[in-house]
C-alpha cells in the first residue's frame, strides 16, 4: 500500500501540524484486537489529532452530541492512548466525513460511525480511537528516536512528551512537525495494560460544560447563515390526509413573511422515507413573523383515510388479533402441551401507550443548496442518512454536502429519522433560498416516530412442583415494514418482539410470536426501543408468577436464569446474553436498596432488570401509596454492568437520566389518538417530570472486566416494572397498563 | 415607535412587531442564542432570562413590556470572565447531559437564591423548568452547592 493512502500531512490555520491518519480498515489489519467488529467500523478513519505550537492537543470528536456524552467520552480514548494529559486537551467537533478513496473511488467514511443511536458509539470507537491515539503517540516515539539518534524501543511517553532514558524531555509540540513527515506504523501498535490507564475510568465532566453554562454552546436550532430564512410549517393534522385549498393572503401581509410555499407528504400504501405530513410552509426573516405568517393561513385540508382511526379502536383491534395465531418469532419444546399437561397456568395481557421523543431542542434542520453543493447544519443523530436523503432528494453527490454537527438538545431516537432535513429541502427548492426550519413543540408532539403501542399477552405454565415449565409472550403491535422504507430484510416484529429475552432459553417450552395490527402512525425508535417495550410486560409477568406460584420474585429470578451461562440473543445488543450479569446486576440491586427487610404499611419494594443492548441494568424501588394522596418514590437504586466504564462521571449521568425518563414514562406519558387526530400538543398534556417529581438515584456501577458497552439506553427499560412491582408490593394492587399514574388516583 | 431596553447591561433597541416574545428578540435580532425555545407557553423555563433582576420566562414577554427594563440572558451572567456561583456549581456538579435546557436552569436558580438564599429542599422541588435528560439530582446538589458560596461570598 502506498504511503500517500495513509499519511497526510497539512499546516493547520495556526501553523500546528494536523497530523491527518487514514487507516486500512480495521478487520484487515492485524492490530484489529476486538471480534471482528461490524463493517461499519472497517472505513478508513481520517483525522483526529493535531497538536498546536503552544503544547495543546486537539481532539476531534466524531460523534453525534446528543446528551450521551460521546464528545467527552470518545476523545478521552484517544488522549489515553496518545499519553496526554485531559487537561491539555481541546475537542473539536468534526463535521459529517466522506471521502473519495481506492480505485476506482468509492465513498468512504473519513472517521468510521458518527451516528448516534443503540448505545454504540463508546462500542465501536473503544478498540479503534485507541488506536487512532496510539498511532499518534508511536509517531511522536519515532520522531524523537530520529532526533536523538537512539532506538525508538528506549523511548517512553508521559504527559505529552517522549521521555528519554537519561531522563531528558521532547514536548509533543516540538516533536508533531517531524512526527507528520513519517510513516506511519507497519506493524502492531500496543495498547496500554489497564492498569497503565490515566484517563478511562477517571471521573471527567463534560467538555462543554463551560460553554453550556455561559451559553455559547451552539445546537442546530442556533445556526445561521447569510440570507437564509426562517420557516414553519402548517402539517396536515391527519395522517395521510392533504391540503384542499389554502388562501395565504393574509399571512403575505404580515410584516416580515416572504414567501409561501406548499409540501406534499406521503400517501397511504407509500413508505415513509421523507417528510410525514403535508404542509404549508410560510418563510419569514425571523421566527415571530413567520409563525404569525402561519397562524394567518387559512388551509382546508382533506382528511384523508386515517381521518376516522383511534386509539381505543386500535386496541379493539389489537385485542381481536389475538383470536389468530401470530407470527412465530420463537419456539423451544412445546408450549401447547406444556399448557395442556399444566398442574397450574397463568396469563395476564399488558397494554403499553404510543409515546412521543420530546426532545428539548423541537426539531431543526437549516439547509443551503448551492447549486451543486449543499450545506446542512442540524441536530441529527444519523447524520449518514442526513446525507443520503439529501442526495436522493436534489442529485447532489453526497461528497458535495456538507454536514455540520452541532450539539443536539436531545436525541431518544427522534433524530434517527431525517424528515424535518426532507421538509428543509423541500422548501428550499421551492423557495430558492436557504431555509432554517424550525419545529414549535405542538409540531413535535404531533409529527414523530412514535414508539408503538401495543398489548401483550403473557403466559406461563407450571408443572406439578411450581417449577415454571412454559412461557409463552404474545404481541400485538404495528409492524417495523409497515410503511418503512428500507427494512426488506429484517422480519417485521422488529423492535416489537424480543424473542431471546430473559426467560428465553431458560424455559424449557417458549414460544413468542407477533401479530400485526394496522395503524396510521409512523412507529420508530424511542429511547431503548425494545427493551422498554418488552421489560415492562415481562418484568410486570415474572412478578405475578412468582406471587402465583408462591415464590419470592427475586428468587424465581435467580431460579430461572440459573447458573451462569451464555445463551444466544440475535437482536441488538447481541449476539450473546450472559445470565450471570443479568443475575449479578439484580444481586446488586437487591443488596443496595435492602431487598427482603420489614417495611411500613403502604410501603413496597419492587425489582427488575434488563438487557440492553449488550448492557445489563436492574432497578430497586421503594415507594410509599398512601391511601389518600400520591405515590412518592422513597428510594430508587439502579445497579449495572455495561463492561468497563470510560468515564464513570458521565455513566452515572446517563443512568441517573436514564432512570427519571423512565419514571416519566411510566407514570405520565401517553399520546393517544382521536378522530384521526393526536389529542396531546404541548407539554402540559405530556408531562415530563419535573423537580418535585424526579428522585435522587442511586447509581452503582458494577466493577466489570467486559468490552465496554455504552451507557444511553440500558437505565429506562426496568424502570416501569420494578414501579409495577413496587406498587403491588405496597397495596396488592396490580398495574398492567402505562401509564401508571392516573389509576393510581382512581 | 422602537422600543428601547437593556441586554446584558448595554442599550438595545427594536423597531418591530412589538408582540413579539422576547425570547425571538434575543435569538433571531440581537443573536443571544444561549435562551433556547422549548415549549412557547411559559412552561418548560428553557427560554427563562432575568426582567430587572427577576426570572421571567421570555417566551410569553412581549417586546412591548420589557420597553425601559433591564434584561439579562444566560450569556450576561458570569462578570468579567468570571463565572457566577450558579453557573460554577453546575460545572463541579457536572450538571449539564445535553445542555439544551440549562440555561434556563441556572437563570431559574439564580432567582431561587436571590429570593431564598437557604432554600429548603421544598423551595428546590417548587421549581417547574423540565429537563428531558433527568439532570434533576445534580441540579439539586448544584443549588445547595451554589447557596453556601453565595452565602460565603456574602458574609
Amino acid at each position: 500500500m502506498r504511503r500517500r493512502d495513509f499519511l497526510r500531512v497539512s499546516l493547520s490555520a495556526a501553523g500546528g501540524v494536523a497530523v491527518s491518519l487514514a487507516w486500512p480498515p480495521l478487520a484487515k489489519a492485524e492490530e484489529a484486537m476486538e471480534p471482528k467488529l461490524p463493517p461499519a467500523v472497517s472505513q478508513p478513519l481520517g483525522a483526529f489529532v493535531r497538536i498546536e505550537p503552544d503544547g495543546r492537543i486537539v481532539i476531534g470528536a466524531r460523534g453525534c452530541e446528543i446528551g450521551q456524552g460521546v464528545r467527552t467520552s470518545l476523545p478521552m480514548l484517544i488522549a489515553e492512548e496518545l499519553d496526554v494529559p485531559w487537561s491539555a486537551v481541546t475537542v473539536e467537533q468534526l463535521d459529517y466525513g466522506l471521502e473519495e478513496s481506492g480505485t476506482p473511488a468509492k465513498l468512504v467514511s473519513r472517521y468510521g460511525p458518527q451516528g448516534a443511536g443503540g448505545s454504540t458509539s463508546v462500542r465501536d470507537g473503544f478498540t479503534e480511537l485507541r488506536l487512532v491515539g496510539a498511532r499518534a503517540r508511536w509517531l511522536l516515539i519515532q520522531a524523537a528516536a530520529e532526533e536523538w539518534r537512539v532506538p525508538a524501543e528506549q523511548l517512553r511517553t508521559e504527559d505529552a512528551q517522549v521521555v528519554h532514558p537519561d531522563g531528558r524531555t521532547l514536548r509533543y509540540a516540538q516533536l508533531a512537525r517531524r512526527a507528520a513527515s513519517l510513516a506511519p506504523p507497519a506493524g502492531k501498535v500496543l495498547l496500554k495494560d489497564k492498569g497503565a490507564y490515566r484517563i478511562i475510568g477517571q471521573r471527567v465532566r463534560v467538555v462543554d460544560g463551560r460553554d453550556i453554562v455561559t451559553g455559547t454552546a451552539r445546537y442546530g436550532i442556533d445556526s445561521a447563515v447569510p440570507g437564509a430564512l426562517t420557516a414553519v410549517i402548517a402539517r396536515c393534522p391527519y395522517f395521510d390526509g392533504a391540503i384542499a385549498r389554502v388562501d395565504d393572503s393574509e399571512a403575505r401581509r404580515i410584516p416580515g413573511v416572504r414567501q409561501v410555499v406548499t409540501i406534499d407528504g406521503p400517501r397511504r400504501g407509500v413508505p415513509i422515507d421523507r417528510n410525514l405530513a403535508a404542509g404549508v410552509a410560510v418563510l419569514a426573516e425571523d421566527f415571530w413573523s413567520a409563525q404569525r405568517g402561519r397562524q394567518a393561513l387559512n388551509i382546508t385540508w382533506t382528511a384523508g383515510p386515517g381521518a376516522q382511526d383511534s386509539s381505543s379502536a386500535l386496541e379493539q383491534r389489537a385485542l381481536a388479533a389475538f383470536d389468530q395465531p401470530g407470527k412465530l418469532a420463537r419456539q423451544d419444546g412445546d408450549f401447547n402441551a406444556a399448557r395442556r399437561a399444566a398442574a397450574r397456568v397463568i396469563e395476564y395481557t399488558y397494554i403499553e401507550p404510543f409515546l412521543a421523543h420530546a426532545t428539548m431542542e423541537p426539531p431543526n434542520a437549516l439547509i443551503d443548496l448551492r447549486g451543486k453543493r449543499a450545506l446542512l447544519i442540524a441536530s441529527l443523530q444519523s447524520p449518514g442518512g442526513a446525507s443520503s436523503m439529501v442526495s436522493a432528494m436534489t442529485g447532489i453527490a453526497r461528497s458535495d454536502i456538507e454536514i455540520r454537527l452541532p450539539r443536539s438538545g436531545g436525541g431518544f431516537g427522534r433524530r434517527l429519522e431525517n424528515d424535518f432535513v426532507a421538509e428543509a429541502v423541500l422548501i428550499a427548492q421551492k423557495a430558492r433560498v436557504p431555509v432554517k426550519l424550525v419545529w414549535t413543540r405542538e409540531d413535535d408532539l404531533q409529527n414523530d416516530f412514535y414508539r408503538p403501542f401495543g398489548v401483550h399477552r403473557l403466559t406461563a405454565t407450571l408443572d406439578p412442583s411450581g417449577k415454571v415449565n412454559g412461557w409463552a409472550h404474545r404481541v400485538a403491535a404495528t409492524a417495523r415494514k409497515y410503511r418503512a422504507a428500507d427494512m426488506d430484510d429484517d422480519p417485521d416484529w422488529i423492535g416489537c418482539v424480543d424473542p431471546d429475552g430473559f426467560p428465553a432459553g431458560c424455559v424449557d417450552n417458549y414460544l413468542a410470536e407477533f401479530l400485526p395490527v394496522e395503524f396510521s402512525l409512523p412507529r420508530g425508535w424511542w429511547h431503548s426501543p425494545l427493551p422498554t417495550f418488552s421489560a415492562f410486560p415481562v418484568e410486570s409477568f415474572l412478578d405475578e408468577v412468582a406471587v402465583a406460584a408462591g415464590q419470592d420474585p427475586l428468587a424465581l429470578r435467580f431460579a430461572l436464569l440459573g447458573a451462569p451461562r451464555e445463551l444466544d440473543y440475535r437482536d441488538h445488543g447481541g449476539p450473546k446474553v450472559h445470565t450471570g450479569r443479568i443475575a449479578g446486576v439484580l444481586r446488586e440491586a437487591a443488596r443496595r436498596i435492602g431487598y427482603g427487610r420489614k417495611l411500613t404499611p403502604r410501603h413496597g419494594i419492587g425489582l427488575a432488570s434488563h438487557f440492553t443492548h449488550g448492557g445489563y441494568a436492574a432497578h430497586a424501588i421503594e415507594v410509599v401509596v398512601p391511601e389518600r394522596g400520591e405515590l412518592s418514590v422513597v428510594r430508587c437504586v439502579c445497579a449495572a454492568d455495561i463492561g468497563e466504564v470510560v468515564n464513570p462521571l458521565g455513566a452515572e449521568a446517563q443512568f441517573m437520566g436514564g432512570t427519571i425518563c423512565g419514571l416519566s414514562a411510566a407514570l405520565n406519558l401517553q399520546i393517544t389518538v382521536k378522530e384521526g387526530r393526536i389529542e396531546q400538543s404541548n407539554f402540559p398534556d405530556y408531562p415530563l417530570l419535573r423537580m418535585a417529581g424526579a428522585p435522587d438515584v442511586e447509581v452503582f456501577l458494577l466493577d466489570s472486566p467486559f468490552t465496554p458497552v455504552g451507557a444511553g439506553e440500558m437505565g429506562i427499560p426496568p424502570v416501569a416494572p420494578a414501579l409495577a412491582n413496587a406498587i403491588f408490593a405496597a397495596t396488592g394492587k396490580r398495574l398492567r397498563r402505562l401509564p401508571l399514574g392516573a389509576q393510581l388516583k382512581t | 415607535m422602537a422600543i428601547y431596553l437593556t441586554v446584558n447591561g448595554k442599550p438595545a433597541s427594536f423597531a418591530g412587531d412589538p408582540s413579539m416574545p422576547l425570547l425571538w428578540y434575543l435569538r433571531d435580532h440581537a443573536r443571544l442564542t444561549g435562551t433556547k425555545f422549548g415549549c412557547g407557553i411559559g412552561y418548560c423555563g428553557a427560554c427563562t432570562v432575568h426582567v430587572d433582576g427577576m426570572a421571567r420566562r421570555a417566551c410569553v414577554t412581549p417586546m412591548s413590556t420589557v420597553a425601559g427594563h433591564a434584561v439579562t440572558t444566560i450569556e450576561g451572567l458570569a462578570r468579567a470572565g468570571t463565572l457566577h456561583p450558579v453557573q460554577q456549581a453546575w460545572l463541579d456538579e457536572d450538571v449539564p447531559q445535553c445542555g439544551y435546557c440549562q440555561a434556563g436552569q441556572i437563570m431559574t436558580a439564580v432567582d431561587l437564591l436571590r429570593r431564598k438564599p437557604e432554600p429548603t429542599d421544598q423551595d428546590i422541588a417548587e421549581l417547574t423548568n423540565l429537563c428531558r435528560c433527568g439532570t434533576y439530582p445534580r441540579m439539586r446538589k448544584a443549588i445547595r452547592r451554589a447557596a453556601l458560596a453565595l452565602r460565603g461570598e456574602h458574609a
